[in-house]
């Protein structure tokens, strides 16, 4: 028996259990960068315009922070641009694969089941990287076709569709070996995502700096660096290749060693008796969502210290271009454009935090099917009270992550312009004014969980719409009443002179009235709903 | 004393399924009721329709003298619930789910906890994902067992313990009847069942197809007798209650219903008994009488 014995196998029972999950994120993630040059070649048709556009939107460093480098005025740099981001997210749908196929099954005792039959001992890390390098090689020839058939040059389609695939193949491998190193999933997520995390913090400083160094060290700064469209640097490609390389290496002989269901970090135990606190539901939801708070915290901190500390050097980078600055004095001078940039980036960060407020309500989901709900609902507690101890986390957490991410914006900033006192509660407010709309997609969570508990993930897909509303609306042109449907639509640019509070109640109060209807549904409805 | 358990006519439905059909169950105040069924049956449906985790469609429940669904949290206090599968937070240790769940229900007996723990020989510092099946199930057995409450609502406990430990379960259920608790004993091990409970229901397709001590329940069944006489037998085949008779020389083996049992054994001392072995059914024997008919029931 070969170390591989069974490897086929276990990959046709990966693709089983994915048939639908895989296609959906290989296909949306390959057809969006088609939809970018389309709606490029539609909005600007001439090289005037699209040096226009270049010089105002994308080389303005707020989106260079975001998307990345752009590299022409050509229809095809500026799409290899525009879908700097999807780089982000097919790194992490690679990573979240892999760990899911190795780290996930394990901890479950599903592996163990197959480790009984003939398998060799490397079958299971292969199967998920071979299965993941082949779904993200797959989104690479799916994109560069679509590019193509754009009318973009073929060779520069090639390159980004590559380009995207081989940074997927990098962080597939990398959640390889996560999945090496603690015994449980989250623990290898939280890994994975702190890399990914880091990688694009230091794209970003890279690319907005004078000098890109950074970027060359950054796994997501590669892909842009092979110029897609605008001469071609095939070498590039040798870097992820080679640091997937070198990840494999590690994870492999690491896999060996270990016994199944181990980790390389050691298990704790854990204290005899329960400490004070751990007493009523408040105290157990305490406990389940302490590390995601604080953990949430810490990467939104130090990404508003990054983002501010970049923002006066993007308001003064339309210096000396007169064409420019005639354009940002509309907006308010280098001061304004630097208000639009934190604006834009504390907006995201809304968005990220209706993602933690989802999670936390999602978390009463996890509970009630792990078979966790149903001890403690035989106990003297009251059902609306184990949903609140749950709820006050998925409202309570945006306003934490936001006003962390907005006043760690405001001290950098405030440094780099040398008026703390002024800039530090200024975004303090622009990241709360972000609060109410993260409670709506938090309260539609808790509304689905009550009321229709299997489709509760649905939420996920409800602030993916709203992200792709807020990305592509502006570029798409939709019709108003389409963007209206997003609550992010609603919040008001609180960094401008007037701004009206009223939307920030009225998304509140939608909020809580989905909450509180999730609320009555749950306490009228059978518990566990499997 | 009121009665802990009164359960007649319970229907619950899952879409089309009719997992509760009419289920009658009677539980009386300090007694150690076997609730018994083969996987699918109906136990812990009706178990969660106690607790008032589930809604039932239709039928009478009263628990402990109130409204499972109305009443719960009140309830809850006067009980305590060991699911069939105890999963436990993976990252709280076996002590602080202990501790939890005693203080969910209001404090546990700090003494009996350490009793507990020493006797289930478990390490209260594992965290949870560390716990293998056995251990997880001496959890929740642990923090139910030192709570002070008047009910214990076990759903096959015992599922994962080895013979040893099951040992130890029976000792401790014993000591909650001598405190005066009532326990509620769903199972599917009849050897349990018979060893601790003072009644028993059996339950099929959602519905209770005996219920009694189980003398009583032996009663209504037939005991098997296996004699060898002295001369040559006749005039038994014609008793009523006499069945499956085969005779072999002397020897005679047959089944009587508890009824034709006097009947018979004055039949057979008439012709002379040499030797006699009386067997009465075992719990087995009664409730896979119920299940022969149809096997695919012991499969579902």
């Amino acid at each position: 028996m070969s170390a591989l014995t069974g490897t086929r196998h276990l990959a046709r029972l990966i693709l089983r259990r994915d048939r639908v999950l895989l296609p959906l994120w290989v296909l949306v993630l390959a057809v969006l960068p088609m939809t970018y040059a389309t709606s490029f070649f539609e909005l600007f048709p001439t090289d005037a315009e699209r040096a226009a556009y270049a010089a105002g939107t994308a080389r303005n460093p707020s989106i260079v922070a975001l998307l990345g480098p752009v590299y022409g005025e050509s229809v095809g740099a500026l799409t290899a641009q525009r879908g700097g981001f999807l780089l982000v997210i097919v790194a992490l749908a690679s990573l979240l694969t892999v760990i899911r196929h190795t780290r996930v099954e394990e901890e479950a005792g599903r592996r163990e089941l197959l480790g009984g039959g003939v398998l060799g001992r490397h079958a299971g890390l292969t199967a998920a990287l071979l299965v993941t390098y082949a779904a993200d090689l797959l989104l690479g020839l799916l994109t560069a076709a679509g590019l193509a058939s754009t009318g973009l040059p073929a060779a520069g389609s090639f390159a980004y569709g590559l380009g995207a695939a081989l940074t997927g193949v990098v962080f597939a491998t990398l959640g390889g070996l996560a999945a090496q190193l603690t015994e449980t999933a989250g623990g290898a997520r939280g890994i994975g995502i702190a890399v990914l995390g880091a990688a694009f913090a230091l794209r970003m400083v890279g690319d907005t700096a004078s000098n890109d160094w950074p970027s060359w060290l950054s796994p997501l700064g590669w892909a842009p660096r092979i110029r897609p469209f605008e001469g071609e640097r095939w070498w590039v490609l040798a870097l992820p290749l080679v640091a997937s390389a070198l990840l494999a290496a590690v994870a492999y002989p690491v896999s060996v060693r270990r016994d199944l269901g181990a980790g390389v970090l050691p298990p704790r135990l854990g204290p005899a008796t329960a400490g004070r606190g751990l007493a009523g539901p408040f105290g157990l939801a305490w406990r389940l969502h302490r590390g995601q708070i604080l953990w949430w915290s810490v990467g939104f901190g130090l990404l508003g210290l990054i983002l501010g500390g970049a923002a006066e050097a993007a308001g003064r980078s339309v210096e000396g271009n007169p064409q420019l600055e005639q354009i940002m004095a509309r907006i308010g001078g280098a001061s304004g454009l630097a208000d639009a940039y934190l604006g834009a980036t504390l907006s995201l960060a809304g968005l990220a935090a209706a993602g933690y407020g989802i999670q936390a309500a999602l978390r009463m989901r996890a509970e009630e099917s792990a078979g966790h709900a149903e001890p403690v609902l035989a106990t003297g507690t009251h059902r609306s009270t184990w949903l609140l101890s749950h709820v006050v986390f998925a409202l309570v957490g945006p306003v934490v992550v936001l006003a962390v991410t907005g006043l760690a914006t405001g001290l950098t900033y405030g440094l780099s312009v040398g008026d703390v006192p002024r800039e530090l509660p200024r975004m303090l407010g622009a990241g709360l004014a972000q609060v109410p709309a993260a409670w709506v997609l938090a309260g539609l969570a808790v509304l689905l969980y009550g009321l229709l508990p299997r489709l509760a993930p649905v939420a996920w897909a409800v602030l993916a719409v709203c992200v792709l509303l807020g990305q592509l609306g502006a570029v798409l042109e939709l019709d108003q009443w389409l963007l209206d449907l997003s609550p992010f639509t609603h919040t008001p640019q609180v960094l401008r002179d007037t701004w009206s509070a009223t939307p920030l109640w009225a998304l509140a109060a939608v909020a809580l009235a989905l909450a509180a209807t999730g609320l009555t549904a749950f306490r009228r409805r059978d518990v566990p709903i499997t | 004393m009121e009665t802990p358990i009164e359960v007649s006519g319970l229907v619950k439905t899952f879409g089309r399924t009719r997992a509760l059909d009419g289920l009658d169950l009677t539980v009386r105040a300090g007694e150690v009721h076997g609730f018994l069924g083969p996987n699918g049956s109906g136990k812990s449906t009706t178990i969660r329709v106690l607790l008032g985790l589930l809604r039932a469609d239709a039928g009478a429940v009263r628990l402990l003298g109130g409204d499972p669904w109305r009443d719960a949290v009140a309830l809850h206090r006067r009980l305590a619930y060991v699911p069939g599968d105890v999963t436990l937070w993976p990252n709280l240790s076996g002590g602080e789910v202990i501790d939890l769940l005693g203080r969910l229900r209001g404090g546990l007996d700090p003494k009996r906890r350490a009793e507990l723990l020493e006797s289930f020989e478990l390490d209260p510092r594992k965290k949870g994902r560390a716990y293998s099946k056995g251990n997880r199930q001496k959890v929740g057995l642990v923090a139910a067992l030192a709570s002070d409450v008047e009910l214990l609502i076990l759903d096959e406990p015992t599922s994962g313990l080895d013979p040893l430990m099951e040992e130890v379960f029976q000792h401790w259920v014993r000591r909650a009847k001598q405190d005066g608790r009532t326990v509620l004993l769903s199972s599917h091990i009849l050897a349990e069942v018979e060893a601790l409970c003072d009644r028993v229901t059996i339950i099929r397709n959602g519905r209770a197809v005996e219920s009694g001590t189980l003398t009583e329940l032996r009663h209504l069944h037939r005991t098997s007798i296996d004699a060898e006489v002295a001369a040559p037998l006749d005039g038994l085949a014609d008793l009523p209650g006499v069945h499956d008779l085969r005779v072999d020389g002397n020897r005679v083996r047959f089944d009587v219903d508890s009824a034709a049992l006097d009947a018979a054994l004055r039949r057979l001392t008439e012709l002379g008994v040499r030797s006699l072995v009386s067997t009465p059914p075992t719990l087995e024997e009664l409730f896979l009488r119920h299940y022969e008919a149809v096997p695919e029931e012991l499969t579902r």
